[in-house]
């Protein structure tokens, strides 16, 4: 294990100065997720326009630097892109986190994907991997208009 | 007493735990474990295992008195009257929901009120939680001051004519507070109201007197006094034990079973269900002994030394904010860094071998209160030494290094 593979600059950077923090007006979907065990909550907002696609997201909540950083990359991320395209995303990443190498949709391009795997260091840390997936989950319950708070224990 | 060797005693600083020397500053947690009580568990089940109470061959009844041995030394330790008010539980939390449950069947109806106060753990909420879905009855919260504490005045405060028990932690698992239970109790009493102590971590820390105490109720977590999981103790005044309904049924609880009725069986028996953690309960006699052999004055003494060390070392660390600042205090410090988050401290710590905890630990009233959705603590048992005080401080400034502050 070591910790500067955690605690990459552009993960430090993003846990710093997180990206789309917040929440707008026009927002047409939206969707709450808690960490129970450690307190750490996000919700995840986001306008979808009428060819499906994202035209705007943010977030709002707190947490650690790991969760932080998840929420405010995966949200510079998704925007502009259509809501299929968002959901393999979101697979890719929760796939290379769990067990996969490498990610392997071919919507992202090769810098997104590098700033995507600099968060792959948390398979290393089993107790954090849950920080890193929390808004992922979050941003699908939005998507699927679920009004289940997400909980990372299910 | 001489701390390197009672730390001979815990196995598991025998070996290196991710290549470094472990340094547990978790024991608010859970505590680890001495030898003894690991030996005695693992000869109960391979020299003299039976069930206790039922059958009358050589080993159930061997086994038996063991059992009920630990009752004894339990009622010694705790200087209880008598040895049917000690109630073995699966931990604190079963010996507290039991107390909720049978008080509140026969002596809570709606609109009546319990009183508790805002540094609680979940386990001395949620149990009287769910009296109010059942009963419609009320809970308040005393609530604590600048420094963290409750104050006898902040009890009084809440305390109504609707009051019907009043249950308080002795000393905070956040904080750091010891409550003055002594005087909640003469004040509660006055009012003809029972208290209950959730003593979870007053028991492995403090001195205990329940006849000098003279609360009705007292929780004891076994696993955080050098003990086995699976054990907790209930010590209720046996008016209360004798009076309440029984809480689970089962085999070993009964007098006489027919179809047309039942009959429950004596103290302790009563509260004590089914077939319970008997190797626990024999081993947790040797975590009294071993508590005894040092003396609780000198785990009192030497904890105190390694608070007040350690509150002098982290006020010295900026950056560093410790939560709180009770009067009188046990041997936790929880603390905030400003720009990281407690689990980043948590796990950037442990990549030293430091073991500390980071969360809510299990307080949310008391974090939405303080408006922190989190703290990192720090908590002391009799094994800590300044050494691994030493090693948090380096740990933590190795933490603000990669956060850069």
């Amino acid at each position: 294990m070591d910790l500067k593979d955690l605690y990459q600059e552009i993960i430090l950077d993003h846990g710093k100065n997180p990206r789309n923090l917040g929440k707008f007006d026009n927002y047409n979907k939206d969707a709450k997720g808690n960490n129970p065990l450690c307190g750490d909550n996000v919700h995840v907002y986001l306008r979808l326009n009428e060819n499906k696609k994202v035209e705007d997201i943010a977030f709002e909540g707190h947490g650690c630097a790991i969760s932080m950083a998840s929420a405010s990359i995966m949200t510079d991320m998704v925007r502009g892109k259509e809501e299929k395209e968002v959901k393999e995303i979101v697979t890719d990443f929760l796939g290379m986190i769990k067990e996969k190498d490498s990610l392997e949709t071919k919507i992202l391009k090769d810098d997104e994907k590098t700033k995507l795997m600099s968060l792959s260091g948390v398979k290393q840390y089993p107790m954090r991997v849950k920080c890193a997936t929390l808004s992922w989950h979050t941003l699908t319950s939005a998507l699927d208009n679920s009004d289940q708070i997400v909980k990372t224990e299910d | 007493m001489n701390v390197d060797d009672i730390k001979k005693e815990f196995p598991i600083f025998d070996d290196k735990i991710q290549n470094n020397d472990l340094v547990y500053l978790d024991s608010a947690n859970s505590s680890q474990k001495p030898r003894v009580v690991v030996d005695r568990i693992y000869d109960f089940y391979t020299k003299e295992f039976s069930n206790v109470g039922r059958s009358v061959h050589y080993l159930a009844v061997a086994a038996t008195n063991l059992y009920e041995q630990t009752r004894v030394s339990v009622q010694k330790y705790i200087n209880a009257k008598d040895k049917d008010e000690i109630v073995f539980t699966k931990g604190a939390t079963e010996a507290i929901n039991l107390v909720a449950n049978t008080f509140g069947q026969k002596y809570l109806s709606e609109g009546d009120e319990v009183l508790l106060t805002e540094l609680e753990h979940h386990s001395n909420y949620v149990p009287w939680h769910f009296l109010r879905k059942a009963k419609n009855i009320r809970i308040e919260f005393a609530e604590i001051n600048d420094d963290g504490e409750v104050t006898l005045e902040a009890i009084e405060k809440k305390i109504t004519n609707k009051t019907k028990i009043i249950s308080v932690s002795h000393l905070s698992n956040v904080t750091g507070a010891i409550l003055p239970i002594k005087q909640i109790v003469q004040l509660a009493h006055s009012k003809n109201i029972p208290v209950l102590i959730d003593g979870c971590q007053g028991a492995p820390h403090l001195k205990l007197d329940m006849q000098d105490i003279d609360c009705d109720f007292y929780a004891i977590s076994g696993h955080k006094m050098y003990g086995p999981t699976g054990i907790g103790i209930l010590y209720a005044k046996k008016k209360w034990l004798e009076d309440l309904p029984p809480y689970q049924g089962g085999g070993g609880m009964i007098n006489e079973v027919k179809k047309e009725g039942i009959t429950y069986g004596e103290l302790p028996n009563k509260y004590e269900a089914g077939t319970m953690a008997t190797a626990q309960v024999i081993a947790f006699n040797e975590s009294i002994k071993f508590m005894e052999k040092i003396g609780i004055q000198n785990i009192e003494k030497h904890e105190k030394e390694l608070l007040d060390y350690g509150l002098e070392k982290l006020r010295k660390n900026n950056s560093v904010n410790i939560i709180g600042n009770p009067k009188e205090k046990g041997g936790v410090i929880s603390f905030t860094i400003k720009g990281v988050h407690p689990h980043d401290i948590a796990t950037i710590l442990d990549e030293d071998g430091v073991a500390i905890r980071a969360g809510h630990h299990c307080c949310q009233i008391l974090h939405d209160k303080l408006n922190l959705p989190a703290t990192a603590r720090a908590s002391f048992g009799v094994y800590n030494t300044k050494d691994d005080i030493d090693k948090l401080d380096e740990a933590i400034n190795k933490c603000k290094k990669i956060f850069n502050l």
